[in-house]
């Protein structure tokens, strides 16, 4: 079977070039943000093509330069793009060794390769990859039929190896917002407060008279940006004008919007699945109530995005998560043809999602298209970035349980109220910009049948990764939601076993059970087992103490979307006023592990994220939209804060790898929400577990 | 006021014509093609910035270049080069003490402070010199590891 993005982009030499001598040039879609994903795709080319990893050019993902493979999203870069990249380098190698054993005459089962050097029963033939180069043609479509290596024959997959992004990070000039360009102008846009904001007055006299300099300002509708050579003009004429613009149908949220439990309120859509309730004698039931509030990105760099647009061509740099899904929303917005948009990946800070990168790409676009010539720099401020990229959806969640008389779990629902966790629309520069009143209406999303699939990123992980007898859920999906939500690491994912973690112990409790020993019994996957037994072993679980001591063990498990990596956390807490974490622990089978130490990087970052937005994490709301903008509003977790670690990796031979970005933070947030209860006897069910949230539950 | 201001930049005397009261971030970044250090908050919430400023730790974006005058300013660039690295940007890549980067250098900067002053410094006075330093990726450990091979390095090269 070809892997879809191959199949989708079937030229081999798309995928794999040999251009120059000692180098082989290989392209994926996917883009590197702190991830790995550069190296552990980097590995597997090098792998499959026995070359080592020094001889491995990756092409910086660019429209035209490297194949479409859509966003870089959902912890699926190593098994979807692993997985095309594996088969066509495969296949590349394959054809490099039939093209010897026909120059040879020999079988190719004699032929090898060793660091690009083709071996005939073990020794050199004469013939490496580029003196073949010229006679093999690569461009052709993949067949699929090439065998790819086993894990007992990986060399390079599977061995740690450091990430080939890492030493620019260390030296200087690294990210997008480094790069300045000859002629280059500087821009600040005035964000309309709200989608249906109009523009009634600017001063301009009074910004240009602030700005202290030269600065160009341009108005389309309710889109406003101020241009300068000097960056501290600009960023002085957009102070002036936040204070001098004065706005009708601006945006006005009540701050009680920020509690999770509001979302009931909001107009919604129910979507119900899984199992009708069946009849039951005998059973106890209980239930009750989570929450979880607005969580930002919260990247460290501002969004920043650069563009120039130039003898009817636009050329795009972006720290965005793909770069043809940004060229398509262009092509919207500038009706020009792909073929005159080319978009450029650079890095950027961490983005864990849907930030704000795609939107200072179009602001940065949308001047350059009006002022064609010298490009254009579009930084955010750290108050854009937390006051208007998309923020994680809040959830409020109602969970029931009946037990039968032994204590086990035969029948869950999940009742879950959440904005979507997944949208792509348009970007906060088209809503601003006039709509053209020629244009055709937009065509209304689609909607699926009734019954048909459908992807909210709501219901993840909503049912607990358990062998229950009768599940279901019931998502309410609140559209509109006051502010706009989209992807943020895991999406509804982690907060799901958050939520069901924590209940699953509070049915331990009620059924009188261990919560160790409750959860092994409903197990049945070994490689579930198999993760929960060592994290237990890990953190010494046999000797957690009694209840409400003020130090607390807790644990917690999922499989990661129902269907891949395993993984199991354990949190050790100490809770006086507030919660202090003593120490985390985890296990994890994602399956084959392509860098072992990338692959333990990614799952202890996911804790202490996940630990931050479990005891400290909270957007506000209120106003025009969201209140907290600086890193004074919104804490994160701090060096001072952060816990040891500890981490296993369990299963790293099977031949299928799983993703792990996400695999760990909802395991580390259960596992956190129980700790907690344990040391103090009595559970917090809304995030984030502040001071006043534990002094709350205390009192209760 | 706009005047040429001289400084000594990673141990290069520099001069720059620019406003005395211009953010010395964006000096560095716009006029003296240094990006070490990065624009972060622009309060000094984040650490993404610090530079040394005659040895002390400093948040770039809220210093005014008048401040710096005749000063020496740290970024990252003046640690050491892929060829020569400083003892910590080694000790960051032996260590694989990053994910995404973007706080690196500013925290390359704070730990290039701490290491000045106590070159023995135990993992809660590590923290606690990189608290004002956000990391979003959760590298803190690995960071605080890497802080402290470094300073092991660094006193057995001084007692060799």
């Amino acid at each position: 079977m070809i892997p879809a993005t191959l199949q989708a982009n079937p030229e081999l030499d798309r995928w794999v070039r040999f251009d120059t001598v000692g180098l082989a040039r290989v392209a994926f879609g996917k883009v590197e943000y702190g991830q790995g994903t550069l190296t552990a795709l980097a590995q597997i080319a090098a792998e499959e093509l026995d070359l080592p990893l020094s001889m491995i050019e990756v092409v910086n993902a660019a429209t035209g330069a490297v194949p479409d493979e859509g966003m870089t999203v959902g912890s699926m870069s190593v098994e979807s793009s692993g997985a095309s990249v594996r088969a066509a380098c495969a296949e590349v190698r394959a054809l490099f060794v039939a093209k010897a054993a026909e120059r040879l005459d020999c079988p190719p089962e004699e032929i090898d390769i060793r660091d690009g050097v083709l071996l005939v029963n073990g020794l050199p033939c004469g013939e490496d990859y580029w003196t073949l180069a010229p006679q093999v043609d690569l461009v052709r479509p993949a067949t699929g039929q090439a065998r790819w290596k086993s894990p007992d024959q990986h060399r390079i997959v599977g061995s740690s190896q450091p990430r080939l992004d890492l030493p620019a990070k260390l030296f200087g000039e690294a990210f997008l917002h480094d790069i300045r360009l000859p002629g280059m102008v500087h821009a600040r846009v005035l964000r309309q407060p709200g989608p249906k904001a109009r523009l009634a007055e600017l001063d301009e006299v009074a910004v240009r008279a602030a700005a202290g300099g030269e600065v160009e300002i341009l108005r389309d509708g309710a889109f406003v940006a101020f241009i300068a050579l000097r960056e501290q003009v600009a960023a002085r004429a957009l102070a002036a004008a936040e204070a001098h613009a004065v706005w009708e149908y601006a945006r006005d949220l009540s701050p009680a919007l920020t509690e999770p439990a509001s979302l009931k309120t909001l107009p919604h859509t129910d979507h119900p699945a899984g199992a009708e309730p069946a009849e039951g004698s005998n059973r106890r039931r209980h239930a009750a109530t989570y929450g979880k509030p607005y969580i930002a990105h919260g990247s460290m760099g501002p969004s920043c995005g650069l563009a120039q647009f130039k003898d009817g061509k636009l050329t795009v740099w972006t720290h965005g998560q793909g770069v043809y899904p940004l060229r398509q929303m262009l092509v919207r917005i500038s009706g020009l043809d792909p073929e005159r948009i080319e978009v450029i990946h650079a890095q950027g800070p961490g983005c864990y999602g849907h930030n704000g990168a795609d939107d200072a790409a179009v602001d940065a676009a949308v001047i350059a298209l009006r002022r064609p010539g010298a490009p254009v720099r579009a930084q955010w401020r750290r108050e854009d970035e937390f006051g208007w990229s998309p923020v994680g959806a809040a959830m409020h969640i109602e969970l029931a349980a009946e037990l039968d008389p032994s204590g086990r779990l035969v029948d869950y629902t999940a009742e879950i109220w959440s904005g979507p966790h997944v949208g792509r629309g348009r970007s906060l520069a088209e809503l601003a910009l006039p709509k053209d009143p020629d244009a055709p209406p937009p065509p209304p999303p689609p909607q699926p049948p009734p019954g048909a699939p459908r992807f909210s990123g709501g219901i993840l992980n909503a049912i607990p990764s358990y062998d229950i007898p009768a599940s279901r859920t019931l998502e309410h999906l609140v559209v509109p939601t006051p502010v706009r939500t989209s992807s943020l690491r895991g999406l509804g994912g982690p907060v799901n076993t958050f939520v069901g973690e924590s209940f699953i112990d509070e049915l331990a409790e009620i059924a009188g059970q261990d919560p160790l020993a409750y959860r092994l019994s409903m197990i049945v996957d070994p490689r579930g087992r198999a993760v929960v037994e060592t994290v237990a072993r890990m953190a010494d679980w046999s000797r957690r103490w009694s209840p409400g001591a003020g130090r607390g063990l807790g644990l917690a498990y999922d499989r990661h979307r129902d269907r891949a990596g395993y993984c199991a956390a354990v949190a050790e807490v100490e809770v006086e006023a507030e919660v202090k974490l003593v120490k985390l622990w985890c296990c994890a089978d994602a399956g084959l592990i392509v860098n072992p130490d990338g692959a333990r990087n990614q799952i202890e970052g996911g804790m202490i994220m996940a630990a931050s937005w479990v005891l400290k994490e909270q957007v506000r709301l209120g106003g025009a939209g969201i209140a907290t903008t600086t890193w004074d509003d919104y804490p994160i977790l701090r060096f001072s804060e952060v816990p040891p670690v500890e981490i296993e990796l369990i299963n790293t031979k099977d031949p299928r790898p799983f993703g792990i970005g996400e695999l760990s933070q909802g395991p580390a947030m259960g596992a956190i929400s129980n700790a907690v209860a344990h040391a103090l006897g009595t559970r917090v069910r809304e995030l984030p577990f502040t001071r006043e949230k534990i002094a709350q539950a205390l009192l209760a | 006021m706009r005047r040429t201001i001289e400084l000594i930049l990673n141990s290069e005397t520099r001069a720059v014509e620019a406003e005395e009261t211009a953010p010395l971030l964006d000096v560095l970044r716009n006029d003296l093609g240094v990006s070490g250090a990065r624009y972060g908050c622009g309060l000094g919430q984040c650490g993404a910035c610090a530079v040394l400023v005659d040895g002390k730790e400093e948040a770039a974006c809220l210093l005014p270049l008048e401040a710096v005058e005749g000063k020496a300013v740290l970024t990252s660039e003046g640690l050491g080069t892929p060829e020569h690295p400083h003892p910590l940007q080694a000790a960051f890549l032996e260590l694989q003490a990053g994910q995404c980067g973007y706080c690196l250098s500013g925290i390359l900067i704070g730990a290039k402070a701490l290491l000045d002053r106590n070159p023995d410094p135990s993992r809660e006075e590590i923290a606690q010199a990189l608290d004002w330093h956000l990391c979003r990726c959760g590298v803190h450990n690995r960071v605080m590891d890497a802080i402290a091979l470094a300073a092991r390095r660094m006193r057995e090269g001084a007692a060799a």
